[in-house]
């Protein structure tokens, strides 16, 4: 009887994991989906406690109780921290799985060895690679997104790097293997293994750099979909695996958006060490020159557009501008000039990470355009303002072969009628070139932090209106 | 983009499966629930397609709140935590369960919370109460 319950409320729960995913396809039904994936975690919860095999009730306290003391702060973290945030919370999703796994081998290592089928072998091999390593790589990238100061900002590159990973990676298969051919052969296989997994996350970050970060992430959590299905298959959980799927795909499609958003692949955001040879390129060629802007020069020039688009980037974000950029987003649609956000999808540190920031600073999402809905219409555009977006607006991606970020989808405020770029100091962007942009007849500068320069520009236009 | 993502999975997923099916065949037999596996299998598959369906049609404004939602999602790894914490196993086995138990709870309750405090900042025009931002 309990057996056919627990069956149907793990039934109810995909139904309502899926449901929750497929709310999420617009910002009014999405609502629904926290309450659904909500119902569905607590229905699996509920029945699986009900197991008649799950007797220790106090140790389940309090492990919960320890989750919801840690999980309540990390939910309240600025939104500017949230990329850090998902970074750590895949970290506790690997570390669940390889634990998982890694008890289930010694249980049923000292149990009975034959319960150890080449089956569940592998996926438990899976399972522990693919959760240690998830684990170790995500908190290498949530200490870089949160500027830890032991753990390099730049990629560190090394000579052999590749080849040395390469061949971490396939001492652990070859261990893996060992094991599912022969579980109980040694001792030492599966410790191996583990530090093996460990190691090689840790490897695998160290050279990847701050704007490679959306894809990572999400790779990343393609990883802890992927080991959470490997759960599944080690436990014989349809639901684990259904879940662990959902997860595995949606990282899956976010990785495939960020490298297209970059025309790059996998392999090259994984073992490309970008943002380390380019630097040479920028030495060559002649002195060129800025044309700085004053704030009140800058003030007028939005005064008298028609259309303004605003394009913001990581910097944005790191100077904690958003809220400055809504009330600039007010004095200007007050003066009845439209204004429209232009995001390019890898923006910021995380997928959709610019727009979550503008969300929180009450822009109303519907003067959030895409790249391709606003470059054929940006002839029209009066002025441009790039808020601490470098490389997405480089013009060298569409007209200098040659160049490391060619061929890479931009946003084309350079055929805008004129362009201010707020930026905070005189440095290439990530990708260490120097960007075309900057250096036009029709772009102006504006030199400081972005939420001073933002600030000071709404103030002149309040004054301006006074006048 | 649909092709690339089932050709990427089918990789490896076909990977996957000659590496099982290689290492039964060299182990010699294909012992426990075989039917069970392959079920299992076809459910990987299907919940698959089904979430690349679903996931492809989610909102571009909405990814960070999807990542944090799916976050949550594949904290489902604390029904296997419970089992390992609540059975009767051995102490190192359990606390080891404890420790992922604690670990999923983590990411289910932030996972949750913080997806729906962004998504109810995301408000069309005229919804959004413009000019009570904080500095």
């Amino acid at each position: 009887m309990i057996q056919t319950l627990v069956e149907i409320a793990y039934l109810a729960a995909i139904i309502l994991f899926i449901l929750a995913l497929y709310w999420m396809n617009d910002p009014k039904s999405a609502r629904k989906s926290v309450s659904a994936g909500v119902a569905a975690m607590a229905l699996a919860i509920a029945a699986t406690w009900s197991r008649p095999e799950v007797v220790h009730h106090v140790w389940i306290i309090i492990a919960l109780l320890g989750g919801v003391v840690v999980g309540i702060p990390l939910s309240r973290v600025a939104l500017t921290a949230v990329p850090q945030r998902t970074a750590l919370s895949h970290a506790f999703g690997g570390l669940a799985a390889g634990l998982v796994g890694t008890a289930k081998y010694y249980l049923w290592f000292g149990d009975d060895p034959t319960e150890l089928t080449t089956f569940r072998m592998t996926a438990i091999v899976v399972e522990t690679l693919l959760g240690f390593l998830t684990l170790t790589g995500s908190l290498m990238a949530a200490g870089k997104l949160h500027g830890v100061s032991w753990i390099p900002q730049r990629p560190v590159i090394y000579p052999f790097q590749n080849f040395t990973n390469l061949g971490l990676l396939l001492i652990a298969l070859a261990i893996g293997v060992f094991l599912i051919v022969n579980p109980t052969g040694s001792v030492l296989a599966f410790p191996l293994l583990i530090a093996l997994s460990l190691a090689f996350g840790v490897l695998l970050i160290i050279p990847i750099g701050g704007a490679d970060m959306p894809t990572v992430i999400s790779i990343l959590n393609a990883y802890a979909g992927l080991s959470a299905v490997a759960m599944g298959f080690v436990l014989d959980s349809r639901l684990l695996v259904v879940a662990g799927a959902l997860d595995g795909a949606s990282g899956l499609i976010l990785s495939i958006i960020m490298c297209r958003a970059m025309n790059r692949s996998f392999t090259n955001v994984l073992f490309g060490g970008f943002g380390q040879v380019q630097e040479v390129a920028s030495d060559a060629g002649e002195e060129r020159h800025y044309k700085e802007e004053t704030i009140e020069g800058a003030a007028q020039a939005l005064e008298m557009a028609r259309l303004v688009i605003i394009v913001p980037g990581y910097g944005m974000a790191v100077a904690h501008a958003q809220h400055r950029v809504a009330e600039l987003y007010d004095q200007l649609t007050a003066r009845g000039t439209t204004v429209k956000f232009v995001i390019h999808p890898v923006a910021g540190r995380m997928p959709g990470h610019m727009n979550v920031l503008l969300a929180e600073a009450d822009i109303p999402y519907d003067d959030i355009v895409e790249m391709d809905d606003m470059n054929p219409d940006m002839a029209q555009v009066d002025v441009a303002l790039i808020i601490g977006a470098n490389d997405v607006v480089n013009p060298a991606a569409k007209e200098k072969k040659g160049c490391p970020i060619y061929g890479m989808p931009i946003i084309e405020a350079h055929r805008a009628k004129s362009v201010f770029a707020i930026k905070r100091g005189k440095s290439t962007g990530f990708a260490g070139i120097e960007n075309d942009l900057y250096f036009r007849d029709e772009t102006f500068m504006l030199f400081g932090d972005a939420k001073d320069v933002v600030g000071a520009l709404t103030k002149q236009l309040a004054v301006d209106v006074a006048a | 983009m649909l092709r690339r993502t089932v050709s990427l999975w089918g990789a490896m997923a076909a990977a996957g499966l000659a590496v099982t099916a290689s290492t039964a065949y060299a182990a010699g037999s294909v012992t426990g629930s075989t039917d069970q596996n392959w079920s299992s299998l076809s459910v990987l598959v299907l919940a698959t397609f089904i979430g690349l369906g679903v996931i492809g049609r989610v909102s571009r404004l909405l990814h960070t709140p999807l990542m944090s939602l799916t976050n949550a999602i594949s904290a489902i790894s604390v029904v296997g935590s419970i089992l390992i914490t609540g059975s009767d196993f051995p102490i190192p086995i359990r606390i080891l369960g404890a420790i992922a138990l604690f670990a999923s709870m983590t990411n289910i309750v932030s996972g949750f919370l913080i997806t729906e405090r962004m998504i109810r900042m995301f408000k069309v025009r005229g919804e959004a109460g413009r000019g009570e931002s904080k500095p």
